[in-house]
């Protein structure tokens, strides 16, 4: 068997704050009051993944959550996720439109060029649009080169320019997957915000080398996926959490003076298919009932 | 390897043609039964295991056989209660093991299609003879024993190759339920001049996804079922859905299960001013002769269609 070395004793980032440069500790009584448009309490930001899980992805460096799980072709998971764009999404887009819900919609390069009339869709409907990468196998790490990450990042913001006429400003990598460099590489594309990161529950100031970020924050425990498929707990369950967030976080928000978010994700292949869509609607409604609430944009949280 | 199968187009679901069931229904609903076997000691095919245990692994394999002698009598009386025929996912060499079961379907009028010969044997690395052997023994077999011409087609296991769907317009299927696209049906990209199209299986609502990878409980499952059903009904009278409740009896047949299950079919069947309960042959049937020139024209005028047909962007001859 082999042994460590000495260095594996040695700490070199042993000191008082997070182990990198990006943000400072900040707990979180201490932070100033963040405002949000119309004086809302419980801001609610609704993140709408577009992915593209290709018949036969490498894999590589691993398999994206929801990707090929049989031997090709697996026909199965492909249509399963497909789904999700040709009609779970336009359940969503009909949902959003009855409950007066504005949310941003995560598009990935390669659903911009396959599925534009979506992405028109979409945009017409009033919603936010950031980039999602390039599909869920052109995965961001730390073995990309400088070249294949750049290309991957500005080919997704091509073609979601030309799909919807707008450059995103905002970005969310496939499976929130990142190399050392990937902030510094989407800072330097021009993007403003990013929603990576899971390290807060309010927005934050992410230090680069090619300048500064917004990290938006994005919960990672209440997502459809987690709930309904990680945990596998019936979608009334999934309503109950999201209310009791809710209702914690407006708490909290009176306590400490400050607005709050809550900050979910909806995948159409999930949430869109018929049986969950309304356990869905509930959900939303039952959140922007409560007095203070209201959907918020990236636009309006972005504080760089 | 392809990125994408390209054996259909993107096609919205918004503002499409409308589809009227016979009857000016709106859903058309219809149940699945997978009769099944599965082998206690099968060859092994390359690309996938079996069993997860060394053979025999008497446990899976016995609850699979348990199925054929307690469950699927359960889940037919069940069926028989509420008006409901079958369309049976056929695993073909269950002619030869238990006519008794082939025997009570026949006599209720229940739909036959092919499901491969056993579930344990998978379409993986099959050369194109070895394909059309399963689908020329399929055919046969089910003409032999019932009379029937089978039209669908469910690929054993949900293997694929390549060249499946291609085979099966040759042979002159009409549907295939292995496409979990839409909850329409829609014309298929293959080759040649026959038509084929995918049928929706609802594979999202199967007792397999529910309890072995959902892992919900029985009432959980009834209310998924009903929840579906509402919402394509909804949806239905816009332009008409399917649903289909895609079962096992190895599984929904337990009696824990059974109880909440049977309530769901009697919420569903309850409803038949608006629905058609039918089988997917006469749904296939029905939607070739009615809807599917529509809804090629409608992917063509809004510019949805692309050039080739499955595995076969480019439209290469055969």
């Amino acid at each position: 068997m082999s042994t460590l070395p000495d260095s594996y004793l040695v700490y070199p980032q042993r000191k008082a704050g997070p182990d990198h440069a990006h943000y400072p500790a900040a707990p979180l009584p201490d932070r100033r009051p963040i405002a949000l448009p119309g004086g809302l309490k419980l801001g609610l930001w609704v993140v709408v993944p577009l992915e593209f899980f290709p018949l036969n992805p490498s894999g590589q460096p691993f398999k994206a959550p929801g990707a090929m799980q049989t031997p090709y072709p697996d026909l199965r998971h492909y249509t399963t996720r497909d789904y999700g764009n040709r009609v779970g999404a336009y359940r969503l887009l009909k949902l959003f439109a009855k409950l007066g819900v504005k949310a941003t919609f995560a598009v990935q390069g390669a659903v911009a060029e396959r599925y534009p009339q979506l992405v028109r869709d979409v945009a017409a409907a009033g919603h936010d649009i950031c980039a999602h990468g390039w599909d869920t196998d052109a995965l961001h790490h730390s073995g990309l080169s400088a070249a294949v990450e750049n290309r991957y990042i500005a080919d997704t913001l091509s073609a979601i320019e030309t799909a919807s006429g707008r450059r995103p400003t905002g970005w969310i990598s496939p499976a929130r997957a990142e190399g050392f460099q990937t902030p510094a590489r989407l800072a330097a594309a021009g993007l403003r915000w990013f929603a990576d990161w899971a390290h807060d529950d309010l927005p934050t100031r992410f230090a680069t080398e090619s300048g500064d970020l917004t990290a938006l924050p994005l919960s990672n425990e209440l997502d459809d996926w987690q709930i309904l498929i990680g945990y596998s707990r019936p979608e009334h369950e999934w309503v109950a959490q999201v209310g009791d967030a809710a209702d914690w976080l407006l708490d909290e928000a009176a306590r400490m003076q400050s607005p709050r978010l809550l900050t979910l994700t909806i995948r159409p292949y999930v949430s869109g298919l018929p049986y969950r869509i309304k356990p869905l609607g509930d959900s939303l409604a039952g959140v922007l009932a409560r007095a203070g609430c209201g959907c918020v944009q990236p636009s309006e949280l972005t504080i760089i | 390897m392809h990125r994408d199968p390209n054996l259909y187009d993107f096609w919205p679901y918004q503002d499409r043609p409308k589809i009227v069931w016979p009857g000016e229904k709106k859903l058309a609903f219809w149940v699945a039964p997978n009769i099944e076997f599965y082998e206690l000691n099968p060859p092994i095919n390359p690309s996938r295991k079996p069993w997860g245990r060394p053979h025999p692994d008497v446990v899976p394999y016995s609850a699979r056989d348990w199925g054929n002698r307690v469950g699927h009598w359960r889940l037919m009386e069940a069926m028989d209660e509420c008006g409901v025929r079958g369309s049976i996912s056929l695993s073909c060499a269950m002619l030869d093991h238990h006519p008794e079961i082939i025997q009570a379907c026949v006599d209720r009028n229940w739909e036959f299609f092919s499901h491969g010969i056993y579930n344990t044997r998978y379409s993986y690395n099959m050369t194109e003879a070895q394909e059309r052997a399963v689908i020329e023994d399929s055919i046969k077999s089910v003409m032999d024993a019932t009379g029937q011409r089978i039209r669908g087609y469910l690929a054993p296991a949900l293997t694929h190759t390549e060249r499946t769907m291609d085979l099966l317009a040759e042979y002159e299927f009409w549907y295939s339920c292995d496409l979990f696209q839409d909850d329409q049906p829609q014309p298929m990209k293959v080759k040649g001049n026959n038509r084929l199209i995918s049928m929706p299986y609802s594979l999202e609502v199967n007792d397999v996804i529910t309890y072995g990878v959902y892992h919900q409980s029985p009432r959980a499952y009834a209310d998924a079922l009903m929840r579906h059903f509402d919402q394509l009904l909804e949806e239905g009278a816009e332009t008409g859905t399917v649903m289909c409740i895609p079962l096992h009896a190895y599984l929904v047949g337990h009696p824990h299960r059974m109880g909440p299950f049977r309530e769901a079919l009697r919420y569903i069947t309850s409803h038949r001013d608006d629905i058609w309960v039918t089988t997917a042959k006469e749904i296939a049937e029905f939607y070739l002769a009615n809807h599917y020139d529509q809804s090629l024209a409608d992917i063509q005028a809004r510019g949805c269609a692309r050039p080739g047909t499955g595995f076969n962007p480019a439209g290469d001859a055969a």
